[in-house]
């Protein structure tokens, strides 16, 4: 499935109730309607529309500067903390628009976790790290369910075995890898519906992101995944679907195996085979 | 004078050297820098400092030795030609013999028989005489002595511009003769500068030594004439002694206890005004304010730093201290006009500035990252400040603080000004205190002599201090290292 240029359905409106229309089947958890994104006088994000499906990985691959971190931050509202940052459009999470004044961008970022590029685990102990979140949302109310949650989070995230009898030693003492799965679990701590993943695997090496890749895998079962990459074999590993982003503007989005083997558009066969980017 | 001349000349040279050098190089190089080991600038620098360090190091040891040495030259001459009667006679009639205490019937002046101070005399006399400066005795004699140590001194002086210059011109020559493509200029430069690093960080190591083994040194003296422990735990504190036995009143008492109890009180009540309001306003120019706000309050709180210490004084003692007499009296209660609230409150304004813009700087260089990892979990600013940012911070913000800390028990000008001279015992903030450095400042104000206990008295509480703001340097770093939350 491809879209048209983004601009081509710039008049396309949705009635403010629903979600509009899914673009794919099998339900929406995350809609994006004309998407745009001003930093000051730049506009970075250019009448984006798109649809993530539950349950999936969706990769966003693009060359440097072509918005798809911008894109991904602003399904987290991440854009508020920067003051020049202007987002305009309409961006649906399970139909409710999470631009609303109604919406408590806490609470939406409870729902939608983020990892980030580069590992950054608090300067505190392993444990206190993935108990922030449940501790700052009054999610456990005793010591024995912050234990569970955060062994059950480390756990998941694939740590807990190389980490469980350490975990008043600090975080920022783990490798790179560890480092990137503690703020995994630190992010599923919070019971999370989706993850974004802004190039989780760049500062890391070939091992350690082969066991953030696998990780991504099994935590499909339960979350929906956006994931920024660089790599675009790391795109055609790990993702189901894939946007390909050029210049603020999302040139085509598809099933990962057909973007990758059959592109519709001349900038992303271009992209995928490495003639620029 | 002489001395600015010469070294004036020596830099000249040593510029011209800079210049030669390194145009003998260049023309050396043929055009093909590549040939070269070092730049050309490095071999004009190593030209340069070989024609001016050997010459100022000579310089540097000429200057002080060549008044030694003339002096003593006009002190033998004196003691050589005083035998002779008419020499001895016009010394006599001068003043300079009752100065000497010369007796009537003396043959001769014998220089070693002089107490240290009659001899200071001398030769502050020669050197007046020689300078054309005024002089007590006009004796035909000294006159004489006088042209020896000038005479000295000016051929001294010829001698000296001779052989800077010359040490000067050798060692530019030589260096001069070496500029080869393949010298190692560089490397030799570099390590005479790693050497004069080196030797400026000595300096300051040194004179703190210094400082810190001519407090002890007095000390020791004022130790041995007041026992350590009187002082340390003595409760009274009245420095005023009797100078002769039919003075009444003053027994002299140092108890330091109330002026330490005295600076801590104060030194507290500064930092509880100092502290959190250093601390918010900097958590909220780094946290929430947008760039305008912040480029308008930054510089204000700023301003603050630099008011100088004795407006704050008078600022604290005409018109807070009154203020909270006032205030005091009005609700029925007995403030003293040189509170130590007054004192207290006006120097946690003045410290404010130094806690605000150093936690500023460290919440700043908190990584963005951080705060970045917090809000993707849905915290909330204020839930990301209290628990990611600020421990991250901790470590500078204490050392902000410590510094605060030792910034107010040094202060001043303030205290003598705000608050007492009276040194009372007590933790009451609205009775007048008195500080270390206030007594400190009162017991060397005015003429006084050096080897009373009054005197010395200061330099023993110079050293307790001294030690007091080492301690909590010591203590902080420890804190510091054991609860820091490292972020790299």
């Amino acid at each position: 499935m491809t879209y048209q240029q983004p601009h081509t359905e710039a008049s396309v409106s949705y009635p403010e109730t629903t979600a509009g229309s899914p673009l794919v089947a099998g339900g929406v958890k995350v809609a994006a309607r004309d998407a745009n994104v001003h930093y000051a006088d730049k506009h970075a994000i250019k009448d984006v529309t798109l649809d993530i499906a539950p349950h999936e990985v969706t990769a966003f691959i693009g060359p440097s500067g072509c918005g798809k971190s911008t894109f991904l931050r602003c399904l987290n509202r991440m854009n508020d903390t920067i003051d020049i940052c202007r987002v305009t459009g309409d961006i649906r999470l399970d139909g409710e628009d999470i631009y609303d004044r109604k919406v408590d961008v806490v609470q939406l970022r409870a729902r939608v976790g983020m990892v980030f590029q580069k590992p950054n685990p608090f300067p505190k102990s392993i444990y206190e790290n993935v108990a922030y979140g449940p501790r700052i949302h009054g999610l456990v109310s005793h010591k024995d369910e912050l234990d569970a949650v955060v062994h059950g989070s480390l756990e998941r995230a694939g740590l807990l075995n190389e980490v469980q009898d350490r975990l008043e030693s600090p975080g920022t003492g783990l490798s790179g890898g560890q480092q990137q799965r503690l703020c995994i679990a630190r992010a599923i701590a919070v019971s999370p519906e989706v993850i974004l993943m802004d190039e989780p695997c760049s500062a890391l090496d070939p091992i350690a992101t082969a066991k953030i890749e696998e990780l991504i895998d099994e935590l499909r079962q339960n979350y929906t995944i956006v994931i920024v990459t660089h790599s675009m074999q790391q795109a055609a590993r790990v993702s189901q679907r894939t946007a390909f982003f050029h210049l603020g503007n999302l040139v085509e989005m598809g099933d990962t195996e057909t973007i990758f083997t059959n592109p519709e558009h001349k900038l992303t066969q271009g992209y995928i085979t490495g003639r620029f980017g | 004078m002489n001395t600015l001349l010469v070294i004036a000349t020596i830099l000249v040279l040593a510029l011209i050297g800079f210049v030669l050098g390194r145009r003998r190089i260049i023309r050396q190089a043929e055009g093909v820098y590549s040939r070269l080991h070092s730049l050309p600038t490095y071999h004009g620098h190593f030209v340069a400092l070989w024609c001016a360090v050997p010459a100022l190091v000579l310089l540097a040891v000429w200057v002080p030795l060549e008044p030694k040495l003339a002096m003593s030259a006009a002190l033998s001459h004196f003691q050589d030609d005083i035998g002779i009667a008419a020499n001895l006679e016009s010394i006599k009639t001068s003043t300079l013999a009752l100065l000497l205490q010369v007796p009537k019937d003396a043959t001769t002046i014998e220089l070693d028989a002089l107490r240290s101070d009659q001899l200071d005399l001398l030769r502050t006399e020669i050197r007046n005489m020689a300078d054309g400066t005024a002089s007590t005795g006009h004796a035909a004699f000294m006159e004489e002595v006088a042209s020896v140590y000038a005479g000295f001194r000016d051929i001294s002086t010829i001698l000296m511009v001779a052989a800077c210059v010359a040490v000067a011109g050798l060692g530019a020559g030589v260096a001069y003769s070496r500029v080869r493509p393949e010298m190692r200029a560089r490397n030799r430069v570099e390590t005479a500068v790693r050497w004069f690093m080196i030797l400026c960080s000595t300096v300051a190591i040194l004179t703190t030594l210094g400082i810190v083994l001519s407090l002890l040194f007095e000390s020791m003296r004022f130790f041995a004439r007041v026992p350590i422990t009187e002082f340390l735990f003595g409760l009274h504190w009245s420095p005023q002694m009797a100078i002769r036995a039919d003075q009444v009143g003053s027994t002299g008492g140092f108890g330091a206890v109330p002026l330490f109890a005295g600076t801590m009180l104060i030194s507290a009540i500064a930092m509880c005004v100092a502290v959190p309001v250093g601390l918010l306003s900097a958590i909220y120019m780094a946290e929430y304010a947008d760039s305008r706000v912040r480029a308008v309050i930054k510089p204000c709180l700023e301003v603050l730093a630099g008011i100088p210490t004795v407006v704050y004084g008078f600022f604290a003692a005409l018109t807070v201290a009154p203020l909270f007499r006032q205030w005091g009296e009005s609700i029925g209660l007995d403030v003293s006009s040189e509170s130590a609230l007054a004192a207290g409150m006006v120097m946690g304004i003045m410290i404010i500035p130094f806690v605000s813009s150093l936690s500023d700087d460290v919440i700043t260089a908190v990584p963005q990252a951080m705060r970045e990892g917090s809000y993707g979990l849905g915290a909330t600013r204020s839930e990301t400040i209290r628990r990611v940012v600020l421990p991250a911070a901790l470590p500078g913000i204490v050392g902000g603080v410590l510094l605060a800390v030792s910034r107010a028990i040094g202060e001043t000008m303030i205290v003598v000004m705000a608050a007492g001279l009276a040194a009372n015992l007590t933790v009451n903030p609205l009775q007048a205190v008195t500080t270390v450095t206030v007594q400190i400042v009162t017991l060397l104000v005015g003429d006084q002599e050096f080897d009373s206990p009054k005197t010395l008295a200061a330099f023993a509480l110079g050293l307790v201090l001294f030690v007091m703001t080492l301690l909590l340097n010591i203590i902080a770093l420890h804190v510091v290292r054991k609860y820091r939350e490292q972020y790299e």
